[in-house]
Parts: structure tokens; sequence; C-alpha cells
């Protein structure tokens, strides 16, 4: 049993999306889609442990061995980025019972849950996955889930940004199906390991100088990385809430985790930033997209607008720390991964719960909702300290860290620029915090009507974020254990 | 004793504030007083270990990969400790009477983030290591916000504006930065006496950079130009302004920087590599300036909060200027400076309950009507501006006997001159109070007596006693100090 | 010389590609713009196969006793794939315009934009 586990990994959540659209039942089929999620979240714990009992495994899937066949290739990075894919979507899971029910007319609950459950597979499969090619078949099965999900959106415009993120998500995903291309022209292989010892040595230096390029801009289009991030404010504001919650947790996290196995792991940490200066590209992106969104953040006013562009700027922050190349800097990179992973889907959960009750995220209108609130607030609170980066949230074990390698590199200006951000952070979190606690004016405002809390069937899975959080914001270094041994398997190539 | 237990008496009675609620509200009272006590004799157990030889510390808790969280007595630690958990139970049969002669709402989230804020300054007060006390403060600046802004009207929302704007913004974007550059070139983090920067190779313009991100970060030192958030703080309700705006939270901005100096930079790098020289006329500036402001205020808190933005840079300049006698002397001025000052917020909060003024001009002959409030006041007054037979005098004396170590008389002649200034915006009021004629009586009308609610006047006058009693006995406290490994 | 007219069928690999990428970016219409992203796939696809092509090669099929020279049937097989995947990115994408339509009475992008602007925030 234990040895099948990368292939139960996938098969799982595959097979029960048919499933679901066979029993045409909504609350069956979320029975479904929850039970397999669960699942994939066991097994991926499992393989974590797995992973770091007796090093990285590699399995070949059918039986069929390495180059012939499809090979899934799980170190520790990839078995915790599973896990986190895996267990965010359980949570959330939970959440969009509720959340879903209300938004979603009842008919189309199943579609909405295989939707999701092939979702779920994509990004997994994206993240375990050895095979260069099959990276990008999963990567579309996981964005053609994920455009459908985005139009079970309520508003119609739900519709135009699901089209506009197709388009764009589509020729990011066509450029990476043509850097695969030329690397297989130049190589003779997809595997990941043995692309890892032929590129060096290829005769076609150009060809895999042109793979690189294609393959960084369709991973930097998925990956929402400052300035190909144009699809994701709409996309995220007009999705259903569970669905921008499950996409800000997961989605472009693995398209992170992409350019991480590419530049380290395929073409190798001196290639991509050695040879090509590939930070050159990074940093600039990273700092525009960390200091430009968190200010158009600040001026947002629809709450779900301002979270998605702090995420594309919380991005930036991933995205810088990769930019260093140095453990520390991967390190806190990955670490962020998770961390920010953490905080988004419960910030987007607690929109979630006050769309629910109040009908709408406009943040002017959400005066005095503390009193009517409060569970939900207070959640908002506790996600929104992390995004600033307070002491004993997540927020801050990743920006310690990751000032503290920008230092380490020399490079100031980088650990000033972060700083700036995050009190553009202060600025934009503080302002909905204030609006939540206080009457705007001194008569009049909401007229106090009592508690209306959000369901618990929301509210728990979402504590239940917010308290992973706070567990891993006080014991960080358990998550930065993990994310400084995956920063040196990255570092050190595939063995 | 392991100082992590004084962290458990103020939480462990949020519980049962949150239980017992408005309903029971003596029983809720009781509660935090036998936590008040317990925490104190806490303390008071971690005194008798340090003095009979000990380190009593605390595990770790890996927050970081390399660095954790972790808590231990030393000697600074140990007398904030107890100050801020004695004035705690003080302050808590002062605020029964006071938040129920003053109708206060919302009393049950008030004394619960009271709670976690003390626990907070019993963190800041055993931070074994830069990261810990980082971490107290924040959950500091955070758990008072909502006791700011307890009003909940659009003042208090300015004002919580101002607060954790200045304070949030000072901590992330110097404090933060200090301590990751400390991590990248010092040692350790760890408060290890005689510093870890020795042997850090920062040059000298570097290490007064480092410092100088240190002494803005910590805003809670009120330094200028980053004092705005503590007149901002006195919409509070007084109890709040007593405790932590005269005593925790700001004690915990000086103490941390004190804790700083001698263990983390150490006092022989920051006289070595002249860090200090650029920051002290800053300090300097803030005393004179702040002094001054105080003068134009005729709101009564808010002339209190000028003058503790003042005092609180007499101890910016002790550790700055970095002799032995003088960060002793800073040390000591948490202490005197906390026991007159909480007197005087006392008095303040009584003047408003009973007679509902806070207006000094108008407090003209209150005391015949309030003789024991007036009397207190001016034994704090006389604390404050550091004339016998209070305590005040003796830390201001090593302050000012530290500060001609160095050679100069410039810093001595600084602190005498605000002594003058805290006389003439100190004394007058309550003078007024008991020499000039009350406006609203009949010429020849006898005042009668209107004193505070009586839980008020104990704790009153039992604060008012400790400024008398640290003059003539103020042997345990330097004999605390006396314990502290400069190097 | 022999080398650009050699290597033709790249540069109908980049003929298509660049018209396909074109008509994406200029065209308001939605259904031309899918057909765009159709033309830019199929380009992929193209550039794939004409990889695989080994000259003289034919079908990958073993003769008993026999040496053959055939083509590399990978490319093709992965290019099967990618033909599937293409396929349902146009179906979504067409039925995402049906619904547009239904919702918006257009399938103008600037039109849709001008609509759009009239609407309230989110």
């Amino acid at each position: 049993m234990t040895e099948q586990l990368p292939a139960l990994q996938i098969l799982i959540t595959m097979l029960a999306a048919p499933v679901c659209v066979l029993v045409r039942h909504a609350k069956v089929s979320w029975a479904i889609a929850f039970g397999a999620n669960v699942f994939a979240f066991w097994v991926a714990w499992q393989l974590l442990l797995q992973v770091q009992d007796t090093g990285a495994i590699r399995y070949a899937l059918g039986g069929w061995a390495a180059p012939t066949g499809i090979e899934y290739y799980i170190d520790t990075v990839n078995a915790a980025i599973v896990m986190l894919v895996a267990g965010i979507s359980s949570v959330v899971l939970l959440y969009a019972y509720s959340s879903v029910s209300k938004a979603i007319p009842k008919a189309k609950h199943y579609l909405f849950y295989a939707a999701w459950l092939l979702c779920v597979t994509g990004l997994m499969g994206i993240v375990i996955t050895g095979d260069a090619f099959n990276v990008f078949v999963f990567l579309e099965v996981s964005s053609l889930a994920t455009y459908m999900l985005i139009s079970f959106g309520d508003d119609r415009r739900a519709l135009t940004a699901s089209f506009r993120y197709l388009i764009l998500g589509s020729v990011g995903a066509s450029f990476i199906l043509i850097g695969i291309g030329f690397l297989y022209a130049a190589t003779g292989t997809l595997n990941m390991i043995d692309l890892a010892e032929r590129i060096p040595d290829s005769q076609s230096q150009r060809a895999v100088l042109v793979a690189f390029s294609f393959i960084t801009i369709g991973v930097l289009i998925k990956a929402a990385v400052f300035p190909l991030h144009a699809w994701l404010p709409n996309a995220y504001t007009y999705a259903p809430v569970a669905v921008t919650a499950f996409l800000a947790g997961t989605a472009t996290k693995v398209s992170l985790y992409v350019l991480l196995r590419f530049f380290f792991s395929v073409f190798g940490e001196d290639y991509s930033f050695g040879q090509l200066f590939l930070n050159g590209i990074l940093l600039p992106a990273a700092i525009g997209g960390f200091l430009l969104m968190s200010l158009v953040a600040v001026f947002q006013t629809d709450l779900r607008r301002m979270l998605a562009y702090s995420s594309v700027a919380q991005i930036g922050y991933i995205v810088a720390g990769f930019s260093m190349a140095s453990q520390a800097g991967l390190a806190a990179g990955i670490v962020h991964i998770v961390n920010h992973a953490l905080i988004k889907a419960s910030l987007f959960m607690a929109v979630g719960c006050i769309i629910y009750r109040v009908g709408h995220a406009h943040i002017p209108s959400l005066d005095n909702l503390f009193k009517r609130m409060p569970f939900t607030c207070v959640a908002f609170m506790l996600s929104g300290a992390g995004l600033i980066g307070i002491p004993l949230t997540v927020g801050f074990v990743s920006k310690f860290t990751l000032i503290g390698a920008a230092m380490d590199e020399g490079w100031w200006l980088l650990a000033a620029l972060i700083l700036i951000s995050s009190l553009l952070a202060v600025i934009y979190i503080g302002r909905v915090v204030e609006i939540m606690l206080f009457r705007q004016s001194r008569e009049g405002g909401q007229a106090s009507t009592g508690m209306a809390e959000a369901p618990l069937s929301m509210l728990i899975p979402m504590y239940a974020l917010v308290i992973v959080a706070l567990y891993f914001g006080i014991y960080g270094s358990e998550t930065l254990g993990v994310a400084n041994e995956a920063a040196l398997q990255l570092l050190g190539g595939f063995k | 004793m392991n100082p992590l237990w004084a962290l458990v008496p103020p939480l462990a009675v949020i519980p049962f504030i949150l239980l017992l609620g408005e309903k029971r509200k003596n029983w809720r009272e009781v509660s935090i007083l036998v936590a008040g006590v317990a925490l104190f004799l806490i303390n008071k157990s971690i005194y008798n270990d340090l003095m009979a030889g000990g380190t009593p510390q605390s595990g770790e808790i890996g927050l970081l990969a390399d660095y954790t969280l972790k808590l231990s007595a030393e000697p600074m630690g140990v007398m904030f400790g107890l100050l801020a958990s004695f004035l705690w139970v003080v302050t808590t049969v002062y605020s029964i009477g006071y938040m129920r002669g003053h109708h206060e709402i919302n009393q049950t989230r008030f004394y619960t983030c009271f709670a976690i804020a003390l626990a907070a300054v019993m963190g800041a007060a055993y931070a074994d290591n830069l990261l810990t006390l980082f971490v107290a403060y924040e959950v500091i600046t955070i758990s008072t916000f909502p006791l700011v802004t307890h009003a909940g009207g659009v003042d208090a929302k300015k004002a919580g504006r101002v607060y954790l704007g200045i304070l949030m913004t000072t901590s992330i974007g110097f404090l933060l930065p200090a301590i990751v550059w400390t991590a990248t070139v010092g040692s350790s983090l760890d408060f290890v006496p005689g510093g870890v920067l020795a042997d850090s190779g920062l040059s000298n313009g570097a290490m007064a950079c480092l410092l100088g991100l240190f002494v803005f970060g910590i805003a809670k030192a009120g330094i200028m130009p980053f004092h705005r958030w503590l007149p901002a703080a006195m919409v509070a309700p007084t109890p709040v302004s007593a405790l932590l705006h005269a005593v925790a939270v700001v004690k915990t901005g000086v103490f941390s920087l004190l804790k700083i100096v001698t263990y983390t930079f150490g006092i022989d790098t920051v006289v070595g590599s002249g860090a200090a020289q650029w920051f002290l006329p800053v300090a300097a500036f803030t005393v004179i300036v702040s002094s001054i402001v105080a003068f134009t205020k005729d709101n009564l808190k808010a002339r209190l909060a000028y003058s503790t933005i003042s005092q609180l840079s007499y101890i910016v300049m002790a550790a700055l200027l970095a002799t032995v006698m003088s960060v002793s002397g800073g040390v000591l001025h948490i202490v005197m400076h906390a026991f007159g000052k909480i007197t005087l917020f006392f008095c303040a909060g009584a003047i408003l309950v009973a007679l509902h003024k806070s207006e000094i001009s108008k407090l003209d002959g209150i005391g015949r009507r309030m003789p024991i409030t007036m009397g207190a006041f001016f034994i704090g007054a006389v604390s404050i501006i550091g004339l016998p037979p209070a305590g005040g005098v003796w830390s201001k004396l090593l302050i000012a006997g530290g500060s001609l170590d160095t050679g100069t008389i410039i810093w001595a002649s600084v602190l005498m001159l605000s002594t003058l200034l805290n006389i003439a915006y100190l004394l007058p009021i309550p003078l007024r109070a008991f020499f000039k004629p009350d406006p609203s009586l009949a010429p020849g009308e006898k005042a009668t007596l209107q004193e505070a609610p009586p839980a008020c006047l104990w704790a009153i006058v039992l604060t008012a006693f400790t400024c008398l009693l640290l003059f003539v006995y103020p042997q345990p406290l330097t004999e605390l100090i006396g314990l502290i490994q400069w190097r | 010389m022999t080398q650009l007219i050699g290597l033709y069928s790249y540069w109908v690999v980049i003929v298509l590609m660049m018209a396909g990428l074109y008509i994406m970016i200029a065209r308001y219409n939605l259904v031309k713009k899918v057909i765009g992203l159709g033309l830019f796939q199929t380009s992929i696809f193209y550039l794939y196969i004409t990889m695989g092509k080994v000259e003289g090669g034919t079908a990958p099929i073993l003769v008993e006793g026999k040496e053959l020279v055939y083509s590399n049937p990978l490319p093709h097989v992965l290019i099967l794939t990618a033909i599937v995947v293409g396929v349902a990115t146009s179906a979504v994408a067409l039925a995402l315009i049906v619904r547009i339509h239904e919702t918006y009475g257009s399938i103008e992008e600037d039109e849709i934009k001008d609509i759009e602007a009239m609407e309230p925030d989110a």
C-alpha cells in the first residue's frame, strides 16, 4: 500500500470527480468531494513522513520505468506543498458547503464540486510529477477546472473575468508547452531528472535558452507575478468566495513551486542565476509587485479586490526570496508560500462570512461590523495581522526570515523596501479594521441589530486555519525547518 | 521560580473575567485582585531566587529557525516585574472605584485587555532575548489599542489611529530591521552582559545607525518626534492612563532601551563607538521641549502626558550616556517616576469622578473639598520634580552624576533646567487647589468634603506613601541594581 | 540560404503563432479571440510534429526481421494529449461566450467593458 501512495494521491480525487457528476446530488457530491480531499490530505501527510524518513521517492507510474514512462518524484519540497494544497482544499470545502448553498443554484452543485475535485487533482499532479510534459497536462486540467469554478460567481462579471483568465492562462500554458518542446528537442527527454543531467551537455544551448525563456514567462503568468498579474484581481473578486479562498491558498502557490522546480532543479541554479542573471528579471518584478500592488490595495473599495492585490504583493515577497538564490532566501520564499496560503485563505473565508450575512464586501459600508460579527472580525484581524507581519503570526516568521536573508546578501535596499511595503499593509488592513470597529459618524451608522454571525459550518473551518496559522506563528521553527531542508534539496539538485 | 509563571495569573484570570461578566462584577473584580496578588507573589519569589544567587529561566519555543522565545530573570527585569505587578493590584483597587463612579461601559472588555497587556508586560520584563522582547512589545501595542479607543466615539477612533499608527510604523519600520540587523551581525539575539555586538565588525557610523534604529524604533519611550501617541492615548479611561501610559507601556519602552544598551550593545561599546552622541541631543531636546509644552496645557491629563514624555527622556538620556551610574539611575527612575506619576494620574481621575473637572484652570480651591487627593498630588509632584522627601530625588541625582562622568556639564544642566520647568508646571496645581478661593462658593461659605470613592482614595494614599517610603528606604532597589552585570 | 528554406516548417510555425497572438490581442470579438487561441495552439502542435520527423522515416510499427527507419512517435503522442487539452479549452471558452452573450447581450469586448464600467463596485 505505502509504495502506491504517490498514485493514490492523484487517483482518488480524480476518480471522485466523475462520481460526483454521476450522482447529481448536491449534498452527496459535496460529501464525496470532501471525503476524497481528506483522504488526499492523509496521503500527502504520509508521503511527507516517508520522504523525511527515507529521502526522495521515485515512483514509476503504471510500472513503466523512467525515460519511457511517467515518473513521480517526491522530495520534501513538493511533499510539503501537496500537503498544503490538499489541506487547504479540505478545509475550504468544509467551509464551502454553506457558502456555496447560498451563492449557487442547487442544481449546479454537483458540477461545482466535480470541477473542484478536478482542480485539486491538477494542482496536486503538477506538484508531484517528475515529468515535464505531465506538468503541462496537469496544469491544463487544473486551469480548465479553475475557469469553470470562477464562472460560478453570482456577479455576471465573473464570466468575463473567467474568460480573460482563460485567454491569458492558455497563453501561459502554451508558452510552457513550447518551452517543454524545445527542451525535448535539445535533450531528447522529458523526465526532469534526465533533463537536469543532459541540459548542461546539450549540443543546442540556444534551444535550451529559448525553452528557459518560454517556460519562465509562462509560469510567471500562471503565478500572477507582477506585471503579469492582470487576470488575478477580477478573477478573485468575482469568483465565489469559497473558490477564491481555495485558489488564493493553492493555485498561485503551485505555480510558484513550478518556478522553483524548473529554475533550481531542472535548469540548475548556476544556469538560471549564474549564467542568465535571472534575478535581473525576478527582482524588479518582485519589488514592483510588493510595492505597487500594496499601494494599489490601499485604494480599493471592495474587500475582495483589496485582498487580491495584496495577494499579488505577497507573491512579490516570495519571488524576492527566490531571486536571492541563497539558502536563506529560498527558505524564506518557501515558508512564505505556506504561510501566505494559510493567511490568505482564512482572510477570504472571513470575507465569505461577511458576504454571507451582509451580502456584499464594500469596505466603507462595513462600519461597526464588529458588533454584529465579532468572531468573523476577530478572525479577519488575526489573519490581517499576519499579512502585516506582526509577531506571533506566520507573517512575522516569513518576514523576519526574508529581511534577514536580504541583509545577509547585503541587499539593504530590498530590506528597506520590504519594510515600506509592510507599512502599506498596515494601512490597508488597518483601514478595514478601523471601519469594522467604529461607527463612521457621531450619530447614525448601522444600527446595532445584535449579533448575526455566519453559520458554525463556516466559522469552524475558518478558525481551524486561523489556529493552524497561529500555531505556526509561534512554533515557526517547525515550518522553517522543513523550508530549510527543502531549500537545501533544491540547491543541491536531484540526487 | 520559572519566570513563565509570571504570565499565568494575568492570562488565567481572563476566563473568569469573561464568565463572570457584568452581572457578577464583584466576583469579577475579586478574581482580578486575586490574580494581581498572585502575580506579585510570583514576582517576589523570582526576586528571592535572584537574590539567593539563582538565575530563574524558562524553557524555549522555537519561533524562528535559530531564534527562540525564552524568559529569564535578571535584575532590571525583576524590578520592572515587581513594579508592574504591584501597581496592577493598586490600579485594580482604584479602577473598581473609578469605573463604577464614572459608569464606564464595556468593563469586561476593559479588564480583559488590561490583563492581556499585563501578561505582555511580564513577557517584556523577563525577555531573555531581543526577539521575545519584540514579541511582547507588539502584543502590548495591540492589546492596549482597545483600551485607548474604549469610548468608541470619533475622537477615540482618531486617537486610536495615531496610537497604533505611530507605534506600529516605528516598530516595524525601525525596530524590526534593527533586530534583524543585530541577528545578522551580532553573535546572537540573547541579552548577554557586555553585549553581543562587541566583535560585530560594525564601523562607528554603522553602530550609530543601529542604535538610532533602536532609539527611534522604540517609540514607546516617547522620544520626539515619535511622541504624539502618548497624548493621543489620554482619551482612555484614567486607570489605563495611570497604569499603562504612565507605567507599563511607556516603561516597557525605556526598559527595552536600557536592556538593549546594557545587554545588546554593552555600555562599553556604546561609549567606545561614540554612537550615542548623535541621539543624546534629541533626548535632551525632548526633555526640555515637552516640559515647555506641558506648561501650556490646561487639560490636566494632557499636562501629565507631556510631563511623562519629558521624564521618559531622562531615562533615554541615562541609557545613552551609558555609564554604570547613569544607567543605574535610569533603572531606578523607572520605579521612582512610576510611583510619582501614577499618583498624579490617580488624583486626576479622582477629581474627574468626584467633581467632573479636567481643566487645571477650574481647580481653584478644590483642596478644601478633596484634601487627601490634593495632598497626595503634592507628594507625587514633589517626587516627579525630584525634591526630598520623595524618592524621585535619588534617581535624578544618579543620572545627573552619571552624566558628569562624560566630562561635560551640558546634560546635567539640561536635567536641572527641566527640574525648574517641572516646578513651574506641576506645583501651581496643588497650590491653586489649596490657596486660591473656590469660585463656586460664596465668600464665607465653608466647603463640604467631596472626596473620590474610597477605593480610589486607598490607592492614592498607598502610592503617595510609597513615594515617601522610597526616599527613606530605597535599599531593596539599590541592592537589586547592584546585581546587574555590566560587562 | 538552405538553412532559411530548409527549415521552412519552422517558418510556418512562427507565422501561425504570430497570427494567433495578433488575433488574440487585436480583436475585440470574443469568438475571434478563441479562434486566435486555437491558431496559436495549433502552431505549437505543428512545432512538436515537425520535431519528431525523421527524413525517410515511416510509421513506427515494428516488423519482424526488418530494420526500419521510423519517425519519433513520442511527440505525436504528446500532441494527441495537447490536442485534447486544446479542444477542451475551446469548449470551455465557447461555453463562457454563450453565457456572456446571454447576460451582456454582446460578445464585443469593448462593448462589454462599457457595460461593466456602468456597474457599481463589485
